[in-house]
């Protein structure tokens, strides 16, 4: 059974598993531990669609597989494209009384940042845009890490990357990351959360809504990534809860296009505590972080300005 | 005494209704008659008008499907896959550039071994970019694992469409069928065609209980498209392989158990004055019925010449045409496709060669292109052909390089 409950603590966190252990996941990656919990979830009424990526490969080596609910991987642009057609499919049979009329199976469908912001992002509009019954969930680790750690547009600015790499002309990756919440909004969808798997109740919180609720959602979940953002494995929750108190990552909920912040952050810490903690930003001069610094606030005054209230705090230490 | 114009009543096959239709619609209307639950189509020309009546008729209440306004065809591919893959009868069309674009998801479609049914109505692929028809896009997916079968008329559009869900769900089968039918030649011309009733169709080709298959289901949970390493890939691929191989049987059958039920039976081949004949012409589709113009007339003169239609092309027919031309003097094809800097330029040459030279069938052989991008061949262009092929029958030899009829050189 879906969680239908909210959850408020750790202890409304479902005990049941339906990721299995035993995938070939890195120690400490935060897909992993994105994917357990939004299995807790979903529970068993739950159909996986997923975009190639690291999660695909790693999940499903033939004859095994980490996946207690049915569960379907066909490329990696088509996610979007591949839900529509399993929504669609459930929404026929339904009514001609091949399954279940009366019970409600979800479709869920999973995508790295490559399998979203970009290869996957037309399919992905087409299913928002269509308004499909389909909750998409972006496991965003900012390059395309299953290849091995080549830039995406959603590689944040200064990020080392083995194709932006650093040497005596380019020093990292030269562009801001894409909005890929923006572009979710424009597509009028009742339901868009970002999320970090550092504050767990608030993402399987956002994963219970997204869920539950008619229609399309999107939810975009920060998934620190060891060996592609150069941090000791056990760092990855304390890397990402440094993105929400950096004001790096905000961790947001639009409903019916009325946004707030979930989890507000009165005094933030500068950037570099973020930065200097990933041997990806280790190349970055003072005056670097403070040119990240900058463009960190005024994404901060843009979501403050948004949602109408001082939600993150100016950076105080 | 004055000439009586003979009317010839042709008497309709018993509960079919004769009807109007234009290729495109035969293949809309064998979607229906075949109850599809998903219809998944992007906008192209000329398949376009499959979409529309596939449309009007859900709009209509005629059809219960869901169709999805896909974005690309290479969405609509993955969402018809998906659908079948969670248990649903998935039907989609395309042309060309549309086929180009679902290219990844064809070896897909086959490699999980959904029953998807595509009707292609061929055209020529860009650049230059021309919309009429021939069949280079279907050659470009001849690899990819799909049952392919071609349609000579309007009334071969329905049946091979009705006749694709039954093979495609076979248990034995369990592959993506392609219903190929010529762009304009057939897609757009309206001919007298027999509509089967819709409880006989889906007599013919049942809709098997849930779960005979494994689709995405909650209580029977299964993990579809897995990562194959190396050992265990190779075995997947060899069983796929014989899968299509041996669908022949059901391809068969089905074309057997269609006629005994409808009048009109069916086979991987179908001969054409072939019993004496000592040049024979093999080509497919549209251009078949030409093909037979040709031989009428030829025939006439006293020319014994014969043909072939392939029908199924894949799995291609090796054994059956080896056996059909063994007693021929010379066998000319005429593809309506190119294939670039291959040994010969025709596709379809090459595997009526390879199927004759390795069954111990050793005669003159010429490869012949026509009609490319929609350029019309004439019934004279084929008898011009056959004395071509006459010709290399007497020096005893094959021609090395393909000819090319009907170009300005």
């Amino acid at each position: 059974m879906a969680l239908t409950r909210p959850v408020r603590t750790v202890w409304d966190i479902p005990r049941e598993e339906r990721f299995a252990p035993g995938h070939a996941m890195c120690q400490g990656c935060g897909a992993a531990i994105i994917m357990r919990h939004l299995m807790k979830v979903v529970g068993k009424d739950a159909i996986i669609v997923m975009a190639t990526g690291c999660v695909e490969v790693t999940t499903t080596l033939f004859p095994r597989t980490s996946w207690l609910n049915p569960w379907l991987h066909l490329a990696f642009e088509n996610a979007g494209a591949a839900a529509s057609g399993v929504e669609a499919a459930l929404k026929v049979l339904r009514r001609k009384g091949v399954i279940d009329g009366s019970r409600r199976v979800k479709v869920v469908a999973i995508a790295g940042d490559g399998g979203s912001f970009d290869i996957g992002l037309q399919s992905l509009s087409g299913m928002l845009e269509r308004g499909h019954d389909v909750m998409f969930v972006v496991y965003d680790n900012e390059a395309y890490m299953n290849t091995g750690i080549q830039r995406s547009s959603a590689t944040p600015y200064g990020a080392w990357t083995t194709t932006t790499p650093v040497g005596k002309r380019w020093r990292g990756e030269w562009r801001p990351k894409k909005d890929i919440i923006g572009i979710a909004l424009a597509h009028r969808i009742p339901y868009v959360a970002t999320a970090n798997p550092a504050y767990p109740t608030d993402m399987v919180e956002k994963f219970r809504r997204a869920f539950e609720i008619e229609g399309p959602s999107l939810v975009h979940v920060l998934s620190p990534c060891t060996p592609g953002w150069r941090i000791p494995t056990e760092k990855t929750i304390e890397v990402a809860r440094l993105a929400v108190q950096t004001g790096v990552w905000v961790l947001l909920e639009v409903v019916n296009g009325r946004p707030r912040v979930t989890v507000k952050v009165p005094r933030r810490k500068h950037v570099r505590h973020y930065l200097r903690l990933q041997g990806r930003f280790r190349h970055l001069t003072d005056e670097e972080i403070e040119r990240i610094q900058k463009m960190v606030d005024q994404y901060v005054e843009e979501i403050n300005r948004w949602v109408g209230e001082q939600a993150i705090g100016p950076v105080a230490e | 005494m004055a000439a009586r114009a003979e009317v010839v009543r042709e008497r309709p096959p018993r509960g079919q209704e004769r009807v109007s239709a234009t290729g495109n619609y035969a293949a809309a209307y064998a979607a229906r008659d075949a109850d599809v639950d998903v219809v998944a189509v992007y906008p192209i020309t000329p398949q376009v008008q499959i979409a529309e009546k596939l449309a009007e008729m859900i709009a209509n209440g005629e059809l219960d499907a869901e169709m999805i306004h896909v974005e690309s065809e290479h969405s609509a591919m993955s969402a018809v896959i998906a659908a079948a893959a969670t248990g649903a009868r998935a039907f989609t069309a395309t042309s060309s550039q549309g086929l180009e674009l679902m290219h990844e998801m064809l070896w897909i479609a086959a490699g999980l071994r959904q029953p998807v049914v595509m009707a292609v109505a061929t055209r020529a692929l860009s650049a230059p970019i021309n919309i009429w028809n021939d069949y280079t896009d279907v050659m470009s997916a001849r690899d990819t694992g799909w049952i392919i079968i071609f349609s000579e008329n309007v009334q071969e559009v329905y049946d091979n469409v009705v006749q694709a869900f039954r093979i495609a769900e076979h248990p034995d089968v369990l592959l993506p069928v392609m219903v190929a039918l010529d762009g304009y030649i057939l897609s757009h011309t309206v001919e007298p065609m027999y509509r089967i009733p819709q409880d006989e169709v889906l007599s013919y080709a049942p809709k098997r209980p849930r779960g005979y298959r494994p689709v995405l289901d909650p209580d029977r949970p299964v993990t579809m498209g897995v990562l194959a390493a190396p050992n265990w890939y190779y075995e997947i691929k060899r069983q796929q392989a014989e899968a299509l191989r041996e669908s022949k049987k059901v391809v068969r059958e089905a074309g057997r158990e269609f006629g005994k039920r409808f009048g009109r039976y069916y086979d991987l081949l179908e001969p054409f004055m072939l019993d004496d004949a000592e040049y024979v012409m093999v080509s497919m589709g549209a251009t078949a019925s030409l093909v037979k113009a040709a031989v009428k007339r030829l025939r006439r003169e006293g020319v014994k010449v014969g043909a072939v239609k392939v029908r199924v092309y894949r799995p291609f027919p090796a054994d059956e045409l080896a056996e059909m031309l063994q007693h021929a003097k010379a066998v000319g094809v005429l593809d309506r496709a190119i294939a670039f800097g291959g040994p010969t330029e025709g596709p379809l040459f090459a595997d009526v060669a390879v199927s004759l030279a390795t069954r111990g069938v050793h005669v003159p052989m010429v490869s012949f292109v026509h009609g490319l991008g929609g350029r019309d061949i004439f019934v004279r262009d084929v008898v011009e052909m056959f004395r071509i092929l006459a010709d290399y029958a007497r020096k005893g030899r094959s021609a090395t390089t393909t000819i090319f009829f009907g170009v300005r050189e």
